[in-house]
């Protein structure tokens, strides 16, 4: 680099620039955080779902699966599971507590998880609340 | 070795290098169980498997990190180590937690884990890459602590140079953007936008301060070019990584129940992402052009040279494929992104700990300033073996990933993710393939510590 540029120019910028750009993403962060109620209205908390994420973290779901595309990319997409189930709570338990308890051979499988009446239906009121996350028009198709 | 206190380097950079052993089998097991299903469940699920493929990895790199900040700083600021005793016990510390962590991956279901480790009391588990119960989060942060501690008080006591500066920061960014991880909220939003204050300002952020200082000190070794011209660069380098990086955050935020102003936040500033990383090609190479001397140790500058490049392809070239808004749409949450995590991860912060490690362990071995040319050449072959195989496994998962983007979310009938999986099973194949023999490219590279310890160094 040219004579005129110094070290002190590359440092003054690293500092300035960092701190500016920094402050810009805390102001962002700031608005973003006000924001993600008033987007989310239909996503309503309750404290079942509350108990279903909860069990998702204990159980390490995201291991396997992707929850609004991020996670493992072992497993289907998991936000969108209650509308591909046919907006059906149901049929996410019943798939959940189907799993065979030693696999199937050849092929990826789920676990058994063993879950209660009450957990199944806990994690099915999370998926259901993750559905109706507004994520601007993604995933492109039903499929995740 | 100036300072007999550098030594303490040399714990933290075999037991990263053990670890890295770890990660390597672990990803050959995911591998695995992407095209044989079945393979060792239910004893090790996937998400097991791969809790311990990615956490070995970060704790890997952390000991790598701090074997450097060991080495580095007390040859930067013209001192013995403020504490080598504290270092010695933090090592110990970190060991014992990062190895009981793994373990208890593997002995008891992850529930049963967080069940013991009173999850419920503080709720920070079962998050991608932080998994680890919350225990483990706390001594991380004590480790890092006295770490932090122990490294600021050489660099006072000592010589103040921009490398330790850029260093510290970068190391202190670290430790402050961890305690994100203690940050849990039930809205699935707000935990997303608060965990990538972690990961995203973690990899492409302060870690790059990190990086950059290394290259940096191991640049000014090996070639002798003056000390301004590269803490220059080194300034330029970092400026660009954080105003680019920064907002480039945005680009995690496209589809996760925020705001859509991110896609042009996000859009923008991580398209230029990839700026920092060319400049460190471009200065690495010039510096050894430039170069007063020819160094001994050849292998480190070829490591230096190598994680330039690689960085560059892997966080710039690959970051940038996939983060434009519009191209996000189709390819968030796909193989795409796996490739592009491999390469970046392997470029950036593999090569960057191989890079000091190789410039650093023939001194922590009492030799003179290099391997035996037996030996180098060696490990020359390791960089060669790993890093072509790593090309290849990125390529294949970039194979795979385009074929699952048509396959699944772009054709006019967008078919099941299950059904499409199966279809890619020949490009998970070759994976495992390239994936073997970046193994053997482990094992040369080990072996390459054992060879021709007797013979003399080249005189450059």
């Amino acid at each position: 680099m040219s004579q005129t540029f110094t070290k002190s120019m590359a440092r003054n910028i690293f500092y300035g620039g960092s701190l500016f750009f920094f402050l810009l993403f805390i102001a962002l962060s700031v608005d973003t955080s006000e924001a993600i109620p008033k987007q989310n209205a239909k996503a309503i908390i309750t404290p079942q779902v509350a108990m279903g994420k909860r069990i998702w973290e204990d159980n390490d779901c995201i291991g396997c699966h992707t929850i609004l595309g991020e996670g493992a990319y072992f497993a289907p997409e998991l936000g969108n599971v209650y509308k591909r189930f046919g907006n059906s709570t149901d049929a996410i338990k019943a798939f959940i507590k189907s799993r065979p308890k030693n696999g199937i051979p050849g092929r990826r499988s789920m676990p058994q998880f063993n879950f209660n009446e009450k957990q199944l239906s806990a994690i099915a009121a999370f998926l259901k609340y993750a559905s109706e996350i507004d994520t601007n028009g993604w995933p492109p198709n039903i499929q995740g | 070795m100036k300072y007999q206190s550098q030594a303490v380097a040399k714990y933290y950079f075999i037991a990263a290098i053990a670890l890295f052993v770890g990660q390597i089998l672990f990803g050959l097991i995911m591998g695995l169980q992407y095209v044989m299903g079945d393979f060792l469940f239910p004893e090790i699920p996937f998400n097991v498997a791969r809790m311990v493929h990615t956490n070995l990895l970060i704790v890997w790199l952390l000991f790598g990190f701090m074997g450097s900040a060991y080495y580095l700083v007390p040859e930067e600021a013209e001192t013995e180590l403020f504490s080598p005793k504290l270092a010695l016990i933090m090592f110990w510390v970190f060991l014992a937690a990062g190895v009981l962590t793994i373990l208890g991956y593997l002995m008891v279901p992850y529930a049963t884990l967080a069940d013991i480790t009173g999850n419920s009391l503080l709720p920070t588990m079962g998050r991608e890459f932080l998994e680890q119960p919350t225990i483990t989060k706390i001594g991380i942060v004590v480790v890092a602590l006295a770490f932090l501690f122990n490294i600021g008080m050489t660099a006072l006591k000592g010589r103040k140079t921009v490398i330790t500066l850029v260093l510290l920061i970068g190391l202190l960014g670290l430790a402050v953007f961890f305690l994100f991880s203690f940050y849990n909220p039930i809205n699935l939003v707000k935990d997303k936008f608060y965990w990538w204050w972690v990961v995203h300002l973690w990899v492409e952020g302060v870690w790059e301060l990190i990086l950059g200082a290394i290259l940096a000190f191991v640049l000014i070794k090996t070639t002798g070019v003056d000390r301004e011209v590269i803490e220059k660069w080194l300034y330029i380098i970092i400026a660009m990584s954080l105003i680019t990086g920064i907002i480039g955050t945005g680009h995690h935020y496209y589809w996760i129940g925020t705001p859509r102003y991110w896609q042009w936040w996000g859009s923008i500033f991580s398209a230029m992402e990839p700026i920092p990383f060319f400049m460190m090609t471009i200065f690495a190479f010039n510096m050894v052009n430039q170069r007063r001397r020819n160094h001994p140790n050849q292998a480190a500058v070829l490591w230096a040279l190598g994680t330039s490049v690689m960085a560059f392809l892997g966080a710039g070239v690959w970051g940038f494929m996939h983060t434009l808004a519009p191209v996000n749409y189709y390819t968030h949450g796909t193989q795409i992104t796996a490739a592009h995590g491999h390469l970046a991860f392997f470029g950036a912060y593999v090569m960057i700990v191989l890079t000091m490690i190789s410039y650093a362990m023939p001194m922590l071995r009492g030799r003179e300033a290099a391997n035996s040319n037996k030996s180098q050449v060696v490990e020359m072959w390791s960089f060669w073996l790993m890093t072509v195989s790593m090309v290849f496994i990125t390529l294949f998962l970039t194979g795979a990933g385009i074929a699952q983007v048509y396959l699944q979310r772009y054709s006019d009938t967008p078919q099941a993710f299950m059904v499409v999986q199966e279809k890619l099973a020949t490009f998970y194949w070759m994976r495992e393939v390239a994936g073997v023999v970046f193994l053997i490219g482990l094992i040369t590279y080990i072996s390459s510590f054992f060879v021709g310890g007797k013979e003399a160094e080249e005189i450059a």
